[in-house]
């Protein structure tokens, strides 16, 4: 990545302002020349070197075997048998996927249209809109790690609100909403609900102020119904809001982690991929192998929606 | 993309004739939203309502129950047990975190929208990439990594970057400067092409262009930037969780993890440092909200 490489271009841009850009380009100055090298080689190395070196070698560590005590050179090859081993033998993998998927689909079911529900409601002539807004909007600001502190106090079976409300809490019969393995995920997808609905209000609301008005009110007038309005006016033309909406649902279920991880560290009912990465780092279950060859897995399926998501993104740019 | 600065300046005489002509909001609505809201604030109230209650009085009546008076004191203990000390480290992560992950977001999108680089699109889309993927994918490699980094013992106690604030501060910035990028250099692409020509002619050197004429006019974005970036460095869990180890170093958000072991069972406790964790948030909440909001459809408006 050095500004020479940006010299020798010689197709030409599609439009005016960016030829007078290049040729602004060609006529820098050398010390120009290395302040612009400088403010774009820096942080690419830090990107490149803490997320993207860092990256392929959860490829390259996948197929080794390493205790990770020691030098790296301890590693030896272990071809393919990290994955037979997480595929086949570890307990813990399938219903982590299942998991994970489950998590995706309660936000894409649940959350994500609850968010979007309360957009479209306070995006009519709604008095107090701002309060209720201000309210839906307070947990978005609080971390999962806080959030699940917070639920931890609502789900008790000792203390919590819902227990002492049926009158149950601290007796035999008490529910243990985090630690009963058979409910504790839907419990902390309501957790996670009571943030990610608030967050896919807010960025809905901002592209709905920016719909034209006069498109609602003309279907208004000819009679169409809230619904219908809805459906056939405003969702369309929210294309790129509904893209970015959609991408962070399917993001926030892939990196779902802090929430898990406050509850009872990713065990019990809670498995995640990424909590079954960070439990085979350290401790008694450390096998950086087995850990990496998962941290594939995770890498490969995010990298779909990120890659799709980006081309889609990048590529009016390249248009324009 | 300015519009969303101000998400309530409609104005209100368009909004009444287009009222007028509906059909009016159905009380149904009110009843919906008003039940949603209260849901949505019972949490946090049976948090604040629990750190004020002695334990004493919940121990007798029940955490459900109303009497035996509200006290600080709970703040008080949590403060003295750590909660003072984790939150001094928040800020010591998070603000240095900010500030650097800003400027050198400025820096890059200023290089990829001013100037015409035939690696542009590439830059932008793995440094915004970089900002989308799950942080537990580079969690083995990025801990061997700052363990076999050796740093003199005056930089760090534990002779590497493991149980350093360094640690935990770089990898905040290395996460956060894709987003930032990305929603700067759509900003400064807004600008008009004629402020640089305008320099230019002057003289003005590739820095000064930088220094005294872009940055200053991104100043709503960088603003709102900052305020949404404070917040989630501030919340991150995991790069501390991963990299510190020893207790005194931790910041706040991380060092929840250890409450329900260091208040076993004393539920006002546990609220107590709950909620000393919320008051930063709190104050971001009650004063840049607006902030906060711009910053995040920032991100969104360019989809």
């Amino acid at each position: 990545m050095t500004v020479h490489q940006a010299d020798t271009e010689t197709k030409d841009p599609p439009q005016r302002q960016q030829r007078s850009l290049r040729r602004r380009l060609k006529t820098l100055s050398t010390t120009d020349k290395v302040v612009l090298g400088l403010m774009v080689g820096i942080p690419t190395l830090i990107e490149a070197c803490l997320i993207w070196l860092p990256s392929l070698a959860s490829i390259g560590l996948s197929f080794g075997r390493w205790d990770g005590i020691g030098s790296p050179t301890n590693i030896k090859g272990a071809g393919v048998a990290n994955y037979t081993y997480i595929f086949t033998n570890y307990p813990a993998f399938w219903p982590a996927v299942l998991h994970n998927l489950i998590w995706l689909i309660f936000l894409a079911v649940i959350a994500t249209p609850l968010g979007v529900l309360l957009a479209v409601l306070l995006d009519r002539k709604i008095r107090f809109s701002r309060i209720y807004q201000s309210i839906f909007f307070l947990p978005v600001m609080l971390s999962l790690a806080l959030i699940g502190i917070i639920w931890q106090l609502i789900y008790s079976g000792d203390n919590g609100l819902i227990d002492s409300l049926l009158g149950i809490a601290g007796k035999p019969q008490s529910i243990d909403f985090f630690g009963d393995k058979s409910i504790n995920l839907w419990a902390a997808l309501i957790a996670q609900t009571w943030r990610h609905a608030g967050y896919v209000m807010i960025l809905y609301l901002a592209g709905l102020k920016g719909v034209d008005a006069s498109l609602k009110e003309a279907a208004a007038l000819d009679g169409a119904t809230a619904w219908q309005t809805f459906t056939r006016i405003v969702f369309p033309v929210m294309k790129p809001i509904n893209t970015v909406v959609i991408v962070i649902t399917i993001i926030e279920a892939l990196r779902a982690f802090d929430l898990v991880y406050i509850i009872n560290a990713g065990t019990n009912g809670l498995e995640l991929l990424s909590s079954l990465v960070v439990q085979n780092l350290q401790g008694e279950g450390q096998d950086l192998g087995v850990g990496s060859a998962i941290a594939t897995v995770l890498l490969v399926v995010s990298l779909v929606p990120i890659v799709i998501y980006l081309s889609r993104t990048f590529r009016k740019d390249r248009v324009e | 993309m300015s519009a969303t600065l101000d998400t309530s300046a409609v104005p209100l005489g368009t909004r009444n004739t287009v009222v007028s002509n509906k059909r009016r909001n159905s009380p149904w609505i009110y009843v919906f939203l008003t039940a949603v809201a209260v849901l949505w604030l019972i949490p946090l109230v049976w948090t604040l309502y629990t750190s004020l209650r002695p334990n004493a009085a919940t121990t007798k009546l029940g955490y459900f129950s109303v009497g035996g008076g509200l006290t600080f004191s709970n703040f008080g203990t949590a403060w003295n047990s750590g909660f003072g000390t984790y939150l001094i480290n928040s800020a010591i992560i998070t603000v240095p975190a900010v500030v650097i992950t800003l400027f050198l977001a400025s820096c890059v999108a200023f290089a990829v929208s001013r100037f015409a680089w035939r690696f542009n699109v590439v830059v932008l889309i793995l440094f915004t990439a970089g900002n989308l993927l799950p942080p537990q994918i580079l969690a083995t490699p990025i801990y061997q990594l700052f363990k076999n980094i050796p740093l003199p013992l005056s930089v760090s106690d534990s002779g590497s970057l493991l149980n350093t604030y360094y640690g935990v501060i770089i990898m905040n910035v290395a996460f956060q400067i894709g987003f930032c990028t990305f929603v700067l250099s759509n900003y400064m692409k807004a600008l008009p092409d004629e402020l640089g020509e305008a320099a230019r002619v002057d003289g003005a050197s590739v820095w000064r262009q930088y220094r005294s004429i872009i940055l200053p006019l991104c100043r709503p974005a960088l603003g709102a930037l900052a305020t949404l970036e404070v917040i989630w460095i501030y919340n991150d869990f995991f790069w501390a969780l991963l990299l510190v180890q020893s207790g005194d170093r931790l910041p706040v958000t991380t060092a929840i993890n250890n409450l329900k072991g260091e208040f076993v069972n004393n539920y006002n406790l546990i609220a107590a440092g709950a909620m000393i964790t919320v008051i930063p948030t709190l104050i971001i909440y009650f004063v840049l909200q607006r902030q906060f909001v711009a910053g995040l459809t920032l991100g969104a408006s360019k989809g």
